[in-house]
């Protein structure tokens, strides 16, 4: 009987801890435990069999770190192997009643995933398809991947099972006191990524006792659909006389499990420091309880490496601003794989108060499979808000699902059976919710009632693919009502029409409904208000639009959906009237008389970001942008810059001037289209191959650019071959190089050697931690800086020769 | 002693003087002020402060040291634990968060992302000064003194260390706490030290 099957009407028992039982047979520190499936399969045999005869159903193979970033090939095979033999025997040889099933072992890799660690998330998944093909050949009945304390191991390992077998797969996570995983995952997240991959069981094991896991089993058995899994550790290690012992004894143990399977625990076992004897007693506490029936919890949610967003009674608020559609800033930073660009219009929203961010990065003339793959993985590594993977392209879709850390929103699928074909097969194989679009091969009905019958459809073929109704939104899209007065009014009914008959959740594209009129703010803010009232869940928006806000909050405060109006209140704070009489009587107090030539001096070299800004733009009202760089910021940052040679003023000062000034530059700038901004000359800038530490390149950067540098900057882990192939490309005449660590000072060695064949011209500076003067002599650069004060001089002086030069 | 032990710590008090000297200020920076205050109310709720640790006999040789996990001809660490009978290994983190707004703010604001780094440096040196501090006085009462905190990398004792040390302390499953190929680790502010236990 497949285990899946027996789960229906059964609760099931696992084993117990196996790493502290093969230490009391002689296992050393630091030894590794999956070796003694081939050194000693005797007493791995009899720890198995043990479990068997306490009553568990499954146990563990020993297996846990066998993986081939600890064993080469033939090692790994032979100990998978042997460990599954193992178990088999343990098995044959047990005289338990019970059905027995034998399971592979996965545990993390021990590595974290890149950006923060280097193993990249695809290497993870070969890395765990190498022993689950092992498993699957030696005749392992399931897979228990478990102790896994990030979300992205996690995926990659479930990911990895679900492309190489056909066997149920258990996951099982490691959370902390606080409820999270180690990188900061919630259960409702986990659930949500959890299943829309397809596990088969789901939940919780080690790192706690089963009391201090209560609160987050209950997270599962709220938020689950699936079986959930409890196997805790008995409680925490402690040093008694020398001897180490578990604060939580078998009796115990067995009560506080046997009380979570009440509750609709359906697997349980123990962890760390639990033996047969905490297994044999969970079983006897247990024996009269009926397994709980599991409920379908049809919840739509969308998730992320941290937190779960549910589609409810409170609006979701979608940001709509990375997408180069109308945007010709957007575009251009495209085209130039400006990646700060995208990152800054995500945290910019994220600080608007958006829910979710949209992402679309298509443009005819770039690589979009690999720029959606990459703006996911950069937005994901420092924004916590879930992602709308927004594109037209099969393949940029897959490969951006695959990487995304959590449960996406997917935009879009539509009602012509080459769209469904495409998308919902990607929707049913890496889960998320899909925005359905309620238009067919031939097009957009103008009705209400066709556009439902669109949604019927569309949910007809997705049942075919086992896709449930609850990850399915449908849009039934915002027409244009300067083109068809009637158009905003059929959307509105289509919306209360879904929701109404299909019990689906809908979300609108607002903007387009104001397409050819004046103030379209106004409209846009009033049609979402309507909308809202027919039922809307959801709206792809510009949170930057005072109007939407303006609905969105207030529409939460009257619906009953705002405690205390709290949100509204802060919400009234930021309104434009607020802030301006605010800001007036700030700038009030501090017009003092001091020894700068202008406020505007004075905002720079006191940092002051807004205020620089304002000023500016006052300024530009009876002076040309230029005038403005050289008679006020260029002197400001002169006396910031000497200031910090003469070590009056420190780096964070020089930073918080140096951003000043880029906000006044900012708005220059956008004065400016066509004009060069800039005399000065190209600069390429990279950390080097192998090192992923970019503060003091980042730096750098800012101070160049404060100096009118154009610097392209290659971000960190640079290979030398990008390097050369960008200084060519621009013919650039400098190269600032940075390192951090000791182990990648040979990667810029390397790389200005090839700089000096293919590059002959450029002048190469560098710089961090490791590096002096003589380090840099010995390693062929031109220069060292010890600072960014002491890059700029440098760049001034190749930019003043190579000026001449060119003369 | 075979066992490796798990505390969890509440945060130790921020020493603001110690963060800004982090981040290269030498004296006065009231304008910064505000800024830290700033950075220290986003990060306080998104650190934790974990150690794991376990306790090793040492053994004395005339040219080496065994500590249990490893051998060692260090000389530094020779002087360090002279007299010594046993160690506490350890390792400790704050977390990934940190490291997540360090990033973050690299591209919206350098200055905060440089405050973030020195945050990060100065939570974790007070996570091991907490620590530390603790263990010595847990000696104290049964008779024994502890030595100042020596990592791998320090002096003649080899970064490679690093490896063994995360072998035998279980640092990815017991505080989530990993080492890559080039011996970094992620977290990145996490640390990882040796403390001499003798009379």
């Amino acid at each position: 009987m497949r285990i899946t099957d027996y789960l229906k009407n059964n609760i099931i028992y696992l084993d117990g801890g196996m790493g502290t039982l093969l230490q009391e047979q002689g296992l050393r520190p630091g030894e590794l435990p999956e070796r003694w499936n081939l050194t000693h399969p005797e007493v791995v045999q009899s720890i198995h069999r043990d479990y068997y005869d306490a009553g568990s159903h499954v146990v563990n193979t020993n297996t846990f770190g066998a993986n081939s970033l600890k064993f080469p090939a033939e090692e790994l095979e032979d100990i998978v192997k042997a460990a599954i033999a193992n178990a088999r025997a343990a098995l044959a040889e047990s005289h338990g009643k019970q059905p027995k099933w034998v399971a592979l072992d996965i545990g993390p890799t021990g590595r974290m995933l890149k950006p923060y660690g280097d193993l990249d998330f695809e290497d993870a998944v070969s890395v765990f398809a190498e022993t689950i093909k092992l498993g699957v050949k030696y005749g392992a009945d399931l897979v228990m991947i478990e102790t896994m304390n990030d979300s992205y191991e996690t995926k990659a390992a479930l990911l990895a099972a679900k492309e190489n077998s056909d066997l149920p797969v258990f996951v099982a996570n490691a959370y902390g006191e606080d409820g999270k995983l180690m990188t900061g995952a919630n259960p409702a997240a986990m659930v949500a990524m959890l299943e829309g991959l397809g596990a088969d069981a789901i939940g919780v094991n080690c790192s706690l006792g089963p009391k201090a896991l209560v609160g987050v089993v209950e997270e599962y058995l709220r938020y689950a659909s699936v079986p959930v899994l409890l196997k805790p550790n008995a409680g925490l290690p402690k040093s008694v006389n020398g001897k180490t012992v578990y604060d939580v004894l078998p009796n115990a143990f067995a009560e506080d499990v046997a009380s979570r399977i009440c509750r609709g625990v359906r697997i349980a076992g123990g962890c760390c420091g639990t033996t047969p004897e905490y297994i044999s007693a969970t079983v006897k506490a247990s024996a009269d309880i009926l397994p709980v029936t599991i409920q379908k919890k049809n919840i739509t949610c969308v998730s992320s490496y941290t937190h779960a967003v549910v589609f409810g009674e409170s609006p979701i608020l979608i940001g709509e601003r990375i997408n180069p559609t109308g945007k010709k800033r957007f575009k251009e930073a495209l085209k130039a794989h400006d990646m700060d660009y995208i990152l800054k219009e995500g945290i910019a929203q994220q600080e608007k108060g958006v829910h979710i961010l949209d992402v679309n990065v298509g443009l005819p003339d770039i690589d979009e499979v690999q720029m959606l793959m990459e703006a996911i993985c950069e937005l994901q590594a420092i924004i916590n808000l879930p992602l709308q993977v927004d594109t037209a392209d099969p393949t940029a879709m897959e490969s951006a699902l695959r990487r995304y850390n959590g449960k996406a929103m997917i935009n879009s699928v539509n009602g012509k059976q080459e769209s469904m074909d495409a998308v919902f097969p990607l929707v049913k194989k890496y889960g998320g919710l899909v925005v359905a679009l309620t238009l067919d091969e031939n097009g957009i009905p103008d009705k209400a009632e066709e556009r439902l019958a669109i949604a019927r459809k569309i949910l007809a073929e997705s049942e075919k693919y086992g896709i449930e109704k609850k990850d399915i939104i449908f849009d039934p899209l915002a027409m244009t009502v300067s083109a068809d007065q009637n158009a905003a009014k059929e959307t509105m009914r289509a919306v209360g029409l879904i929701r109404n008959e299909l019990g689906c959740h809908t979300s609108l594209g607002v903007s387009n409904v104001s397409f050819g009129l004046p103030a379209r703010d106004t409209i846009n803010g009033t049609f979402f208000a309507l909308a809202l009232g027919q039922g809307l869940s959801a709206a792809i928006m510009n949170p930057y639009s005072q109007e939407m806000m303006k609905t969105y909050h207030t529409y939460r405060a009257l619906a009953g959906l705002d405690d205390n109006c709290t949100d509204y209140i802060a919400f009234a704070e930021t309104m434009p009237q607020a802030v301006a009489s605010a800001a007036s009587e700030k700038i009030g107090t501090t017009a003092s008389k001091d020894e700068f030539g202008s406020e505007l001096q004075r905002a720079i070299v006191k940092g002051l970001k807004e205020q620089a800004a304002q000023l500016t733009e006052s300024k530009l009202s009876c002076a040309a942008p230029l005038q403005i760089v050289q008679d006020e910021i260029i002197p400001a940052l002169n006396i910031v810059g000497v200031g910090f040679e003469n070590k009056t003023v420190y780096l964070p000062q020089l930073l918080m001037s140096a951003e000043a000034a880029k906000s006044a530059f900012g708005v220059i700038k956008s004065r400016m289209s066509g004009e060069k901004a800039t005399d000065k000359c190209a600069f390429v800038l990279a950390t080097v191959k192998g090192d992923i530490h970019d503060i003091g390149k980042n730096i750098v950067k800012l101070i160049l650019e404060n100096y009118g540098f154009p610097v392209t900057d290659l971000g960190r882990d640079v290979p030398p071959e990008t390097v050369v192939q960008e200084t060519v490309r621009l013919h650039a005449p400098i190269v600032g190089l940075s390192a951090l660590m000791t182990t990648t000072v040979p990667a810029m060695e390397e790389t200005i050697k090839q700089l000096r064949r293919e590059a002959p011209w450029c002048k190469i500076i560098v710089g961090g931690a490791v590096l002096n003067r003589e380090y840099a002599d010995a390693i062929g650069a031109d220069k060292y800086a010890g600072d960014a004060m002491e890059a700029v001089r440098y760049a001034e002086e190749i930019n003043q020769n190579s000026k001449e030069n060119t003369r | 002693m075979n066992t490796v032990f798990v505390r969890a710590y509440r945060a130790p008090d921020f020493n603001k003087k110690e963060i800004l000297r982090y981040a290269g200020v030498r004296g006065d920076a009231a304008e910064l002020y505000a800024l830290l205050q700033e950075c220290l109310d986003e990060v306080e709720s998104k650190l934790v402060y974990h150690i794991c640790y376990r306790e090793f006999a040492v053994t004395h040789y005339d040219s080496y040291l065994d500590l249990g996990f490893i051998k060692t001809e260090s000389v530094g660490l020779k002087k360090n634990l002279y007299g010594c009978e046993s160690i506490i290994l350890f390792a400790a983190t704050v977390g990934m968060e940190i490291d997540r707004l360090i990033a973050r703010y690299a591209t919206v604001s350098p200055t905060k992302s440089l405050l973030f780094q020195a945050i990060g440096a100065e939570r974790i040196e007070s996570l091991c000064d907490a620590f530390c501090r603790e263990i010595a006085e847990e000696k104290a009462k049964i008779g024994f003194q502890t030595r100042p905190r020596f990592s791998a990398g320090y002096g003649d004792l080899p970064l490679e260390t690093q490896k063994e040390i995360f072998a035998v302390l279980d640092c990815p499953r017991k505080i989530g706490l990993t080492l890559n190929q080039s011996l970094l680790m992620s977290p990145s502010k996490s640390v990882t030290a040796i403390i001499g236990v003798g009379k």
